[in-house]
């Protein structure tokens, strides 16, 4: 057990809390501004700071693919990046994906093949698989599988998330 | 996660020169390991220096033939660069079989390299861990050790590196291209990590207030007969029990050059020259390979948990050079063993 003064002091107790710092997002076609703590994580920043709730903390060590955006069109584990980090960038989340009330090809593949049981990792999936039809290296149930790789369903929902994908791989 | 300061480098310079003023200052670029680290209490900077905009992006090619890739190009940048896939698809394909896709999207190749251990003693503050804290012990040794090392251990620590492009790129005779307080100067990859000695808490050579600014690659990339087997206790996004990079220069059947790098099995990329040279002027076939492993194994010395990866490695290295010798290299999407 941890001795909690001794934590405290060894967890840099005595640093004063720095200044906050401005950030500018583009989040799903939105220009944000926000004021940050160093320490704030991207995931944080949407969660708790905008409002966007879609994005789910699972494991927030980069192990389960639920806080998968997109940034500058690439996804990322959100919960291992500094907002500050990415002043200036743009940012999808899952409520980026559907456009004027139309859900996203892939949203609607989700639910055509039932891909999901609990839906905690849906968000995450989504984006996920929104990034990996843009990077274009997937051409077979194989390689979907592999490069999905990062998030896990603890559903098991995998046979329909690859049937779903490959639906809105569809030209 | 304790609280920081954050600083934005703008060049090479402006990085040394606030790595300098600092002593507790630490270096960001993807931060996929050092953010972990950070919330789980393991590293303690007072202050992060956002490296991740400093113009260390390219990749081009050398006046010798090779590539310089720039520290901060993403790791799936990398693997996917048509020059690293026409030239040195090992390379390639080492980095495709670590990690994911959103972290190979975040991963610089700089902080690949520098990147610390995924030993479950190191990365919990309440156990003993040398590498952690010197001189508090190794809960390893007497604990959990399945992941741990079989190769060059220390009494003192049996952590491994986790990196799997450090195997492809110690097969390759990288060179890792650093800055610092004293200039510029240029390390070989197999001089870059450390074995764990009595020190290991250092991983590598690199001094401190020193960046990593590129990775040069020779003109030889061993493009047609080169493979990389991975062997996890999942069959995606685990890291190495064992890894194996095999490239292999043949002429008919015989060996004129072999590389040989082991992942999973030691505190850095693990080469023997003498199990290397046991390949050259050979025939490439199944005794070979075998001559080659017992060599590469002859010190391997396993723990209660992970012994079996002295057969492991063993099965793998003789697989993967008949995979390379074959030009049948491994698939890293298709994971079925041929």
């Amino acid at each position: 057990m941890l001795d909690i003064t001794k934590a405290a002091q060894r967890t840099g107790a005595t640093i004063p809390a720095p200044a906050r710092i401005p950030v500018t997002l583009t989040v799903n076609g939105v220009a944000a501004r926000l004021s940050v703590a160093p320490w704030t994580t991207l995931l944080d920043a949407l969660r708790d700071h905008l409002d966007l709730t879609g994005t789910k903390k699972g494991c927030d060590h980069g192990q389960c693919g639920a806080c998968t955006v997109l940034v500058d069109g690439r996804r990322i584990n959100s919960c291992l990046t500094l907002a500050v980090m990415k002043d200036g960038a743009a940012v999808t989340t899952v409520e980026g994906l559907a456009t004027d009330g139309v859900l996203h090809p892939l949203q609607q593949a989700f639910i055509d093949h039932d891909a999901f049981q609990c839906g905690y990792c849906t968000p995450g999936q989504l984006c996920s698989a929104a990034g990996l039809i843009a990077e274009g290296k997937a051409h077979s149930p194989d390689e979907i599988r592999e490069l999905m790789s990062g998030n896990i369903c603890r559903c098991g929902a995998y046979p329909n998330i690859v049937a779903a994908i490959q639906q809105a791989m569809k030209p | 996660m304790i609280n920081f300061e954050y600083a934005r480098a703008n060049n090479v310079a402006d990085a040394l020169r606030l790595i300098a003023a600092d002593p507790a200052a630490k270096f960001i670029a993807g931060g996929t390991n050092l953010i972990d680290l950070m919330k789980e209490d393991v590293e303690r900077p007072t202050r992060l220096v956002d490296i991740s905009r400093l113009p260390l992006k390219g990749i081009e090619e050398t006046a010798d033939g090779g590539l310089r890739i720039g520290a901060l190009v993403p790791n799936s940048d990398l693997a996917y660069h048509p020059l690293i896939e026409a030239r040195y698809p090992l390379l390639s394909s080492a980095i495709l079989a670590g990690a994911s896709q959103q972290l190979r999207n975040m991963a610089s190749t700089g902080g690949n390299l520098l990147q610390r251990t995924r030993c479950f003693y190191f990365y919990d503050p309440a156990t003993p861990c040398n590498k952690r804290e010197p001189g508090s012990g190794c809960s390893a040794i007497a604990g959990i050790n399945r992941i741990c090392g079989i190769l060059g251990t220390s009494e003192e620590c049996i952590a491994t590196h986790p990196s799997d492009m450090c195997v492809a790129l110690a097969a390759l005779e990288a060179k890792v291209h650093v800055a610092g307080p004293a200039g510029e100067r240029v390390i070989a990859f197999s001089d870059f990590h450390r074995l764990p000695g009595n020190t290991p808490q250092l991983d590598t050579n690199l001094h401190p207030n020193e960046i990593v600014t590129a990775i040069t690659l020779p003109a030889q990339g061993f493009a047609r007969n080169y493979s990389y087997l991975k062997i996890r206790d999942r069959l995606s996004y685990a890291f190495a029990l064992v890894s194996v990079a095999a490239a292999l220069e043949l002429e008919g059947d015989t060996i004129k050059q072999a590389r040989l790098a082991l992942g999973g099995v030691a505190h850095k990329p693990w080469r023997d020259m003498a199990a290397e040279a046991a390949l050259r002027g050979q025939a490439a076939n199944h005794a070979t390979f075998r001559h080659a492993a017992d060599l590469l194994l002859r010190d391997a010395r396993g723990y209660a948990h992970n012994a079996f990866k002295i057969d492991l490695a063993r099965r793998a290295i003789m697989r993967t050079l008949a995979q390379a010798a074959k030009a049948t290299p491994q698939s890293q999407s298709a994971k079925k063993i041929r």
